[in-house]
């Protein structure tokens, strides 16, 4: 079955230590903050290299974002980071209040997002924080589809001033983009193009949504992928024009889908041209304990509900 | 009720039954935190075998003691206590981790026993006031325990809540803090300085107590004196190692949250049971 493709897997924890370090090279205004998890999410690498600019508050994620605040206020660009599930879990007001609402140049980088996460459960892990954070005006929400684009993106977060929510998974998972992939805050990126239906996903579900496109390429459905990978501000005129071309969409998230992607994508499609979307995501419920890809497919998060939801929205037509 | 209080020379046994299945159950589950898990047993074996009014049979009788996990990360001892304690059956312990099981990475509802649940560090305390404040409203004498991690008091809530229990005059309730001196990243004193605990608590008008955390006459005689204190909530320090037990992961951070390997825990349990 693997044939002839050789997949790459990497970790996206990876690739945002090598963005920061690199960062921090280039630009001594750069900060990193931790919250008792820095080991595990390997900032602790940038700790190591530039231990007078980095600081670890300790578990205290209110005081972390508190802290970035302050810091952007006196001129320095402050990456904070820990798990999806304590930022914005603990520090929903401190990322309104303190952050957005003054239009800081905050970036706050939460690892572990989704249900992705595995055994550590629903406690650990995330449906509601992207919702969350679109909801706050200001704030630009990102998530990356794999490590070369998370590398890209945080650069990009760095390029634009203004506070940032980008949202990592846990799981090493399969390269989507070879290199350095061309991607701008703001604008989504067409993978592949197609006339019978549209796949719009973000974060790890673009690759199953490359999975799915191929299965459907054999049922002779020809599908559109769409790398979502800024969910806010959304590329709303592209994807007004995804929807035009195909008629359909189906969306794909690792996140509830009430508010996520397929909301946004809804947002952005009703008014002006509205098609039938169908939403694949988590359906307003929390996860559980299990094994990253056995959770997937119990949560219908795999390239097979993408492959299902596209035949059904296509037959329906 | 259940007879749940166990001769005093039998609490030791017990101690090295849980720790074998804290460790059984992480080597099975490839995943999970051992540290803080063994620094608590005698804790949880002082509570639940000797302390504690409660019945397994009666997992919601409205007059059981409350004891509430907060540092959830530690699971591993909890349902193993409960398990021993006959609320769910030792053989379900293997399922920990895994898809479908009731024995999540942090416990919650599903299980009977499991009075909060405990994830997300910093709330327990909070919520043990919560069912304490209850405790008086409704005239029960039942008894509220806290179980802190030493990490999880860097978050404000505690704080929080610590200022709150004095204010409502909570004899009821008492908080014990797991004194491992280790959290995630590394050693307290070095990622969030709390020293000097006693003195904070102190301060903040709680009846302090310290204790070899480990010495199970020390916690005993400590939860006693925190029963005598009818208008004053009582914080027992319980100065631990985190690890306890198994000699490569005594004091080491790594150890915090990465499960050991079946054949290692094998001959670990055996030189447990043979001592
Ligand atoms: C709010 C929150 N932030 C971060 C974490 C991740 N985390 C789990 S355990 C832990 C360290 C806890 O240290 P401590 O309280 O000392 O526990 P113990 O040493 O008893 O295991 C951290 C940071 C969490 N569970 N909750
Ligand atoms: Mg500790």
């Amino acid at each position: 079955m693997l044939g002839l493709m050789l997949v790459q897997m990497s970790s996206m924890r990876d690739a945002l230590a090598e963005a920061l370090l690199e960062l921090g090279s280039k630009d001594q205004r750069i900060v990193v903050l931790g919250a008792d998890t820095s080991v595990s999410i390997k900032t602790s690498l940038f700790a190591d290299r530039y231990p007078d600019r980095f600081f670890n508050v300790g578990i205290a994620e209110a005081n972390m974002i508190g802290i970035a605040a302050g810091l952007a206020l006196a001129g320095k660009i402050p990456y904070v980071s820990t798990y999806s599930a304590f930022v914005p879990g603990k520090c929903l007001d401190q990322i309104r209040n303190a952050v957005a609402y003054p239009n800081l140049d905050v970036k706050i980088v939460s690892s572990h997002g989704g249900v992705s996460v595995g055994p550590d459960g629903a406690s650990h892990q995330t449906v509601e924080d992207v919702a969350a954070m679109r909801a706050i005006p200001h704030l630009r929400v990102i998530l990356p589809a794999d490590a070369p684009s998370t590398r890209v993106l945080i650069e990009e977060s760095w390029r634009t001033p203004g506070p940032f929510y980008i949202r990592l998974s846990r799981p090493s998972v399969p390269e989507v983009y070879s290199s350095r992939p061309d991607l701008k805050v703001g604008h989504v990126k067409v993978l592949k193009e197609g006339t019978d239906v549209a796949i719009i996903a973000c974060g790890v579900m673009v690759n199953a949504a490359l999975e799915a496109g191929e299965s459907l390429a054999k049922e002779k459905i020809s599908a559109e992928i769409v790398d979502c990978h800024t969910l806010k501000p959304l590329d709303a005129d592209t994807i007004v024009g995804v929807a035009r071309k195909t008629g359909g969409i189906v969306t794909a998230e690792e996140q509830n889908i009430i508010g996520g992607l397929g909301s946004a994508v809804a947002e952005s499609t009703s008014s002006s041209y509205p098609v039938p979307i169908s939403m694949v995501g988590v359906r307003d419920t929390f996860g559980e304990s299990g094994e990253y890809k056995e959770l997937m497919a119990k949560y219908g998060l795999t390239s097979k509900d993408i492959v299902r939801a596209a035949k059904k929205l296509v037959a329906s037509r | 009720m259940e007879q749940t209080q166990i001769p005093f020379g039998m609490l030791l046994q017990k101690a090295v039954r849980i720790r074998t299945h804290i460790l059984e159950m992480l080597a099975e589950a490839k995943s999970g935190h051992p540290g803080g898990s063994l620094s608590a047993v005698e804790i949880l074996v002082s509570l639940y075998f000797y302390k504690m009014r409660h019945d397994p049979k009666r997992p919601d009788w409205p007059d059981r003691d409350r004891f509430v996990l907060s540092k959830g990360h530690a699971a591993p001892v909890l349902f193993a206590t409960l398990a021993e304690a006959g609320y769910i059956p030792i053989s379900e312990l293997k399922t920990l981790r895994k898809l479908n099981s009731r024995l999540q990475g942090h416990p919650d509802h599903r299980v009977p026993g499991v009075e909060f649940p405990g994830g997300s560090l910093g709330i327990g305390l909070s919520a043990a006031i919560g069912m304490a404040l209850a405790g008086k409203i409704d005239k029960k004498d039942y008894r509220v325990y806290a179980l802190l991690g030493d990490g999880e008091l860097d978050e404000g809530e505690t704080w929080e809540a610590a200022m709150a229990a004095p204010k409502f005059k909570l004899g009821n309730l008492t908080a014990i803090i797991d004194r491992n001196g280790i959290q995630q990243d590394g050693l307290t004193e070095q990622i969030m300085p709390m020293e000097p605990l006693a003195y904070k608590w102190k301060a903040f008008n709680w009846h302090v107590l310290e204790v070899d955390g480990f010495d199970l006459r020390q916690v005993i005689e400590a939860l006693e004196k925190a029963e005598n204190m009818r208008n004053r909530p009582t914080v027992i320090i319980a100065h631990t190692v985190k690890g306890k037990g198994v000699s490569f992961m005594e004091w080491d951070p790594a150890y915090h949250g990465k499960a050991p390997d079946k054949d290692t825990v094998k001959k670990l349990v055996e030189s447990m049971r043979n001592q």
